[in-house]
Parts: C-alpha cells; sequence; structure tokens
C-alpha cells in the first residue's frame, strides 16, 4: 500500500511526532510504501537541526533524518507555518533577510498543494495529531 | 494520476481562537480548493464555534486576533459548498443554525459516520 502521513505536532511535547515515526518505520519494515510524510501546525518543529535533547531520550529529529536516508522518504515542512514559526532553509533565510537557517538534513520546505497531491496520490492518508 | 478526483473531508474540531489549528486548516483548505477535488467541511465538538456570527476578536474589540470568520462565507465563491454541522456538538453547545454566518447541513451522529465513511480522505484538525 502507497501511504502519505500527515504530522501536526511538534517534537517532545506531544506523542503525535513519536507515533508517526513508529507508523511509518512500521510500514516500511512491511513493505509499504511512503510517499510522502507532512509536517505542518507545530510538526514543523520536527525539522529543526537546533533541538539538543537530553542524552538519555530520544532525538526525534535526527531520528527522521536517518529514516528518510535510509528510506529515500520526501520529508516536506509547510513553508507557510514554517514561516510562523522559524524555520528556514538557506533560500528561505535568504529570501527573508533572516540571518540564520535551521532546517534538518532531509527534510525540505514546500507550499500546502504537496499535502493534497499526497492525499490524491497515496491510498491512505494517515493524520497525527492531537 | 491527472484527473482524479477524490472525496476530501476537512473534520474541524477545535474552536477558531486559543489554538491555531482552525485558521491553519482554512488555509489547507483554500489552497486545496485548486485541486478541482470533491470538498466537503464538517464542524463537530468546539469546531462548530468556528462557524458562530458576529466574532469580535480584533484588536479595537479586545483580543488583539485576526478575525478569519468571514473567509467561510467566501468558500462557495471557491466551489467549497458542502458544508456540515454536527447537531449534538452545536446543541451542546446551546448554538442553532440562525447562530451560524453560512448555510450548513446539520447531521446527527448516524449521518456523520456516514459522510465520513464516504471519504477518500480525512484531514482532521
Amino acid at each position: 500500500m502507497k501511504f502519505a502521513i500527515l504530522v501536526n505536532e511538534g517534537p517532545y511535547q506531544h506523542q503525535a511526532a513519536d507515533s508517526a515515526y513508529q507508523f511509518a518505520k512500521a510500514a516500511l519494515e512491511k513493505g509499504h510504501e511512503i510517499f510522502r510524510i507532512f509536517f505542518y501546525h507545530d510538526g514543523v518543529n520536527n525539522a529543526t537541526r537546533l533541538t539538543i535533547p537530553p542524552q538519555d531520550d530520544r532525538n526525534v529529529v535526527e531520528r527522521w533524518t536517518k529514516l528518510a536516508q535510509d528510506h529515500n522518504l520526501d520529508l516536506v515542512v509547510c513553508i507557510a507555518a514554517a514561516q510562523r514559526r522559524g524555520l528556514l532553509d538557506a533560500n528561505e533565510a535568504k529570501r527573508n533577510g533572516k540571518t540564520a537557517d535551521n532546517i534538518a538534513d532531509g527534510f525540505r520546505i514546500s507550499g500546502l498543494g504537496q499535502l493534497i497531491e499526497a492525499g490524491i496520490q497515496a491510498d491512505r492518508l494517515v493524520v497525527f495529531g492531537d | 494520476m491527472e484527473g482524479v478526483i477524490k472525496k476530501f473531508l476537512y473534520l474541524n474540531r477545535k474552536a477558531p481562537y486559543g489554538t491555531i489549528y482552525a485558521l491553519e486548516s482554512l488555509e489547507v483548505v483554500l489552497i486545496g480548493a485548486a485541486f478541482d477535488q470533491d470538498i466537503s467541511l464538517a464542524f463537530i465538538d468546539d469546531g462548530v464555534y468556528e462557524l458562530k456570527k458576529d466574532q469580535k476578536t480584533t484588536v479595537n474589540d479586545g483580543a488583539g486576533i485576526k478575525d478569519f470568520s468571514k473567509t467561510y462565507r467566501a468558500l462557495s465563491g471557491y466551489d467549497v459548498e458542502k458544508l456540515y454541522v454536527d447537531k449534538d456538538s452545536m446543541e451542546q453547545r446551546g448554538l442553532t443554525e440562525a447562530d451560524l454566518l453560512v448555510p450548513v447541513q446539520v447531521l446527527d451522529s448516524a449521518q456523520m459516520a456516514e459522510l465520513m465513511g464516504q471519504q477518500d480522505v480525512i484531514l482532521s484538525f
């Protein structure tokens, strides 16, 4: 089956990001395809490379990056939600006159159309939120 | 997949202010309208407050937050015309259809379940 996943909550504060990761990992292990994982609302905070969780805790952001690299996943962060919350890639930082960017490897910033497209292309769109 | 038309349901469950879910859900609806899909919106739980008439939220009115409720009225201009409200959620909050700023269809919970069952994609906010 071809899945798309929507993550609507940020890391650590809510379990949704963990559940989405576990679901994606399990689906891939079972041989399913993941068309795209889209990050919206505070979910965009899953993509900041500046988190420093305690050493004895999971690293939510690095875990996404590794999963994306291992399985060639398309991790997309909503640009409007990201800009509200201070999540930028190098291009967006430059375009908006900001002095830093913070997007982690394996993520890309794009528009909400990518979410709708995922809903159209995938057999199932699974929402992880509150 | 060009030409594929799926049934999309936007499920709005949160009050319009206090959190950003309602506003950002509406942003998805507006973008999604350009994709020529079969779109419905449902309002349940505190989501029914999103459609309440006479919202006063701007700086002059006190709260200092943009009142985006008028956008629901503009949805028909985007060919988004199927709006459903959960009867129990509305009644539990002391609201009637006359309190809402757009025409809606009121569904009981069995009908709401049936509506959800007909969808290809449900985006829950």
